[in-house]
């Protein structure tokens, strides 16, 4: 027996009796869209991995000579001995994004809470409120955090009485202005997954670990935070991937002094033209990524088991 | 038995991260009113700014770009990714060879946008080595977006194609109806709610899109996220308030719109049901 015909798929399809003319149907639906991804994402992605082994020419071209130049050059090894600047952007990039998934999941929970305890009839209104400021462009929302912090508004004025930035000047670009545009940026990602968890809780298991004396802290890790897991773990997901790669927001946000890797290969990929090297950018920051994905899964195994 | 105060705690975070949300937007919506073009402090109402947008004929223009890019390449990817949707899930393919298209699916989202960019920037040169076609600009900008919008659509419609029962699309096949005529009138009329949701999400996705328009575009396609990048890299402008906010009363337009749709359609499903 084939392993199709374990699967249970039917092989009779209206006027498609045979295998081979369902296959035929099949293959003139299907393949459109997947040799556009082919083309133009699967097949590019894959040749990011062979031209981070290639040389860069004298005017930007690509020399198809075979060498580690590009990873020792990332690793921090040049002309004039090692500088780690590219291993700490590399470290910068994966710590930021930790961080801003954390805090978004921190600050998302009493969001998804408060809006699945309003009555039906507000609830909508309430998700509508997450939902526009995750619609609106990125590049406003961006730019708008510039404005909040320019040196004539309250915050930056507050900071200079407090001695932290110099009078008149304002704060951004800085640290603290990349995290607050990656935390607004990503918030939604979490609140929206993590809510349809909470809508769907079983609050009597929370009655029953009240009732047995559970503290709050023990009704939330045994009862609460397993159910949610799901949307949790697709809400990190969602945010950590993207703000791994995020260029917008340290470009307006954290100048020159707070590159992220993002800037670093739009920097290959534009003005540099040195594509080779921002392939093998490219290249540790899907590695980064997995990595930080692996990492995620494995927390969220260890918290199921708990 | 422990009692549970009335939490006030909750509420308070939750007023306070949706607050965090918006003191941005608002301060962008009350400064494109302010009648002063430097600095940020308040010089009385003014209208003026949206005046301005209305005549700017680059503002114009990237707004006809924005609106072309988003409903080319939306009609496109809906077309292509229903099709793979469907193809993918009616049909006995092999394991491998699921496993093979759900791959390709799970690309462009797994992928980090940046380098998806960097990977369209290679597809379209190597494609340039091979014709004269391909330079940058807005046929280059619609096949960027169809790429990420084909596997969002074929998500949101395979989803809801895994919703449906097969009884009603078996039955037209025992009446003799054929597989054409099956897809036409049973399974697409079934399938329309996860279409124009998945349309709506490809359409959404192609206006908020920065990036891939970023690193495809010419100076000829110029889309609006494009245009308010380069004006802020020029110095904060009034008119960049006026012209955001703008944007951020489309979106409240597009949020309640779709919210209507996606509502009536639920409505009609109970009273089919």
């Amino acid at each position: 027996m084939t392993s199709e015909q374990q699967n249970d798929t039917r092989i009779w399809y209206g006027e498609l009796t045979t295998r081979s003319a369902l296959r035929r149907r099949g293959l003139l639906q299907v393949s459109p869209g997947l040799f556009w991804i082919l083309i133009f994402l699967t097949v590019p992605a894959l040749a990011l991995i062979a031209l981070s082994f290639a040389t860069r020419g004298g005017y930007g071209e690509i020399e198809w000579i075979f060498t580690f130049e590009n990873f020792s050059r990332l690793a921090g090894y040049g002309m004039f001995g090692w500088s780690p600047d590219y291993l700490i952007i590399l470290a910068r990039s994966l710590w930021v994004a930790f961080v801003t998934t954390t805090i978004c999941t921190a600050l998302a929970f009493p969001l998804a809470f408060f809006i699945a305890r309003k009555p039906k009839s507000t609830r909508y209104v309430w998700l509508t409120l997450v939902i526009i400021p995750f619609w609106t462009n990125l590049v406003i929302r961006t730019y708008a955090w510039q404005l909040v912090l320019s040196p004539d508004l309250p915050i930056a004025k507050f900071a200079a009485v407090l001695g932290l930035i110099p009078a008149g000047s304002p704060l951004y670009p800085s640290e603290f202005a990349v995290y607050l545009g990656m935390i607004s940026a990503f918030l939604p990602f979490v609140v929206l997954p993590l809510y349809s968890s909470v809508e769907k809780l079983d609050w009597s298991l929370v009655e029953a670990a009240y009732d047995l004396y559970s503290n709050r802290r023990r009704v939330f890790m045994q009862a609460v935070l397993p159910q949610t897991l799901p949307g949790l773990s697709v809400g990190a997901i969602l945010t950590f991937v993207p703000a791994m790669g995020m260029f917008l927001i340290p470009d307006f946000l954290g100048g020159a002094k707070y590159m992220l890797v993002g800037n670093l290969i739009q920097q290959q990929f534009g003005k540099s033209r040195d594509w080779p090297f921002g392939a093998a950018v490219s290249l540790a920051l899907m590695v980064l990524t997995l990595v930080g994905l692996f990492v995620f899964r494995r927390k969220g195994e260890k918290m199921e088991v708990v | 038995m422990q009692t549970r105060r009335k939490p006030i705690l909750i509420p308070a975070l939750a007023l306070g991260t949706l607050a965090f949300l918006y003191i941005p937007l608002m301060a962008v919506a009350s400064f494109s009113v302010n009648n002063s073009r430097f600095g940020l402090t308040w010089h009385g109402f003014t209208w003026k700014w949206y005046l301005e947008l209305f005549r700017n004929e680059q503002i114009l223009e990237a707004v006809g770009n924005t609106l072309f890019l988003g409903l080319v390449s939306t009609v496109i990817a809906t077309v292509v990714g229903t099709a793979l949707a469907i193809g993918m899930s009616r049909f006995p393919w092999s394991k491998k060879t699921s496993a093979f298209f759900e791959f390709n699916l799970y690309m462009p989202v797994i992928t980090p946008e940046i380098v998806f960019a960097g990977a369209l920037v290679i597809a379209f040169a190597s494609l340039r080595y091979f014709s004269s076609a391909f330079e940058p600009g807005m046929l280059n900008m619609i096949i960027g977006h169809v790429t990420f919008q084909v596997a969002f659509v074929a998500l949101v419609v395979r989803s809801r194609l895994a919703a449906f029962n097969n009884e009603i699309e078996e039955a037209s096949h025992d009446l003799y109806a054929s597989s054409w005529y099956t897809l036409r009138k049973v399974i697409l009329p079934m399938l329309t709610p996860g279409i124009v949701s998945g349309a709506m999400l490809a359409f959404t996705l192609s206006l908020d899109d920065f990036i891939i328009s970023f690193f495809t575009a010419g100076p000829t396609s110029v889309t609006l996220p494009l245009y308010i990048y380069a004006e802020v890299h020029r110095g904060i402008t009034p008119k960049i308030h006026a012209l955001s906010t703008v944007g951020l009363l489309v979106t409240i337009i597009l949020v309640i719109a779709s919210q209507k749709i996606s509502n009536s359609f639920n409505e009609k499903e109970r009273d089919d049901a």
